[in-house]
């Protein structure tokens, strides 16, 4: 049985996209059948972050609109056997996307893959909307900054009210996922602490995403973290929120901050 | 809304019958406040105190009781209710687990003069109760409102709006366990954040008219 996730956030910038791509890979690395889908209409991001840019041809549209087959549209992933990406298109907009065809196409990925990850634009617009109609899950990407969880707070009220699961009176997992964690900012008090951005949002925590350089080199080389450094902390990280995602108990490690030994000596700045 | 729970002699039978609709419906006293009835029991002694503490076993959360005789033993902790405090009881029907999960999905019980939710409210949604009353059972984001002909109470933290006595009731108050809110107003008479008393922020506090003059007080 096939679980349509979608990874939404409200806010633009706080890691979807990259999220989106990880967790996909870490999910296929693990032996799942993963598309990852992108329904940023206009603003495709996630083939470049994939690695696949060179390699489309047809895209959600197309197929949405019935110019192409969905075995036309879907890039198998060079890497690993198991993923494949669904790419946006880049020349048209987001009312291009018609309710008929991505309840279509979603309905033919169900019985293609394990998992269906569809990777929301930002905002609360058709885009957004849409790339959560048909899910069963979500993952909700905060940063730990106030305008993020407030962003994130009205995509959560629009999960319960907005889905087909909503509708039909069911409810929709919802999953927190907190990215660009920085602990030295957080030691210092100048982030949200992640016990407040649980309690204002109240829903379970999937993992924890230390900001990290390492998670910027892979998307600028167009490879999951998972792929390009599977033992990394953020790919780490993004293993153990797959796990959870599958509903393996694991612990949430809360990210420390690692200093060198100058950095120990000298990393504390006097107060005059 | 308090539920009313009236045991009847036997209790032992009464208490078996209550375990039988627990078990259909486990949720069914989550959070809620009962009130409990001591009227139909026997005047001579019944362990009152056995009961409660059966009850609390049970997760059933009484926050007081009426119609005890006031020679019974082991009601001290427990303030009577103002005789007639509660409306006259009223039967409910204890739902099945199903309908009570679709209620708690559309997270609303109303009757004419009360709007009940047991859901936060989330940023950006506006919960508009023009008859009476509305109690929030979980938080109200920031960004999101609560209007209210009558009084607004929310058991949580209110980050959003409260506008209470929307249509014209000065009498109108605004109750919250976390007092974090953007605006408050009654009956058209408003104060933001910034007029707020730093000291009450983070509170339990209840809002209320005193004239034209918004009044502010904790309640711990």
């Amino acid at each position: 049985m096939a679980t349509v996730l979608v990874v939404t956030s409200g806010k633009g910038g706080v890691g979807k996209t990259t999220s989106t791509a990880a967790l996909g890979a870490a999910l296929a690395q693990n032996g799942q059948t993963v598309v990852v889908v992108d329904f940023d209409v206009g603003l495709r991001n996630l083939d470049l972050v994939m690695g696949a840019e060179r390699r489309v041809v047809f895209d959600l549209i197309n197929v949405v609109q019935g110019d192409a087959k969905l075995a036309q549209a879907l890039i198998r992933d060079k890497r690993i056997e198991t993923l494949s990406l669904l790419p946006a298109s880049q020349t048209r907009d987001k009312d291009a996307l018609t309710e008929e065809g991505v309840t279509r196409v979603i309905a033919e990925l169900r019985e293609k893959f394990d998992w269906v990850i569809c990777d929301s634009p930002a905002g609360i617009e058709r885009g957004a909307t849409l790339a959560m109609r048909h899910a069963d899950a979500a993952v909700v990407v905060t940063n730990p900054e106030v305008s993020s969880v407030r962003d994130s707070d009205r995509i959560i009220g629009m999960l319960d009210s907005k889905t087909l699961k909503a509708e039909k009176g069911e409810r929709i997992d919802k999953h927190l996922l907190l990215t660009r964690y920085d602990a030295g900012r957080a030691s210092r008090g100048e982030m949200l602490k992640t016990e407040d951005v649980l309690e204002i949002l109240s829903i379970p925590l999937l993992g924890i995403i230390p900001e990290s350089e390492e998670v910027l080199r892979s998307s600028n080389l167009g490879s999951p973290v998972t792929i390009s450094n599977p033992n990394s902390v953020p790919a780490k990280a993004y293993f153990e929120a797959a796990r959870r995602l599958r509903g393996e108990t694991v612990v949430v490690t809360v990210p420390a901050e690692r200093r060198g030994f100058m950095g120990r000596l000298f990393g504390r700045r006097a107060v005059a | 809304m308090a539920l009313v729970l009236a045991p009847e002699p036997p209790v032992p039978e009464w208490l078996d019958a209550l375990d039988a609709q627990v078990e259909r419906s486990p949720s069914f006293f989550d959070g809620r406040p009962v009130v409990l009835d001591l009227a139909a029991l026997p005047r001579e002694q019944p362990d009152v105190a056995g009961l409660l503490r059966r009850l609390h076993a049970k997760g059933i959360r009484i926050i007081g009781t009426e119609g005890a005789h006031p020679s019974w033993q082991g009601l001290e902790a427990w303030a009577p209710l103002h005789a007639n405090s509660t409306r006259p009881a009223r039967p409910i029907d204890v739902p099945d687990e199903r309908p009570a999960m679709q209620e708690a999905q559309q997270a609303t019980q109303s009757d004419n003069t009360s709007l009940v939710l047991d859901q936060p409210v989330r940023s950006g949604q506006s919960v508009v109760f023009e008859k009476g009353d509305v109690t929030i059972i979980g938080s109200v984001a920031s960004g999101a409102e609560v209007i209210a002909g009558g009084s607004v109470h929310i058991y949580g933290a209110l980050r959003g709006r409260a506008i209470a006595g929307l249509t014209g009731n000065s009498r109108s108050r605004i109750f919250c366990r976390k007092l974090e809110a953007e605006l408050l107003a009654i009956d058209g008479v408003y104060q933001t954040a910034d007029d707020m008393n730093a000291t009450l922020r983070g509170r339990p506090v209840q809002a209320w008219l005193d004239g034209e003059v918004m009044q502010l007080a904790t309640l711990d």
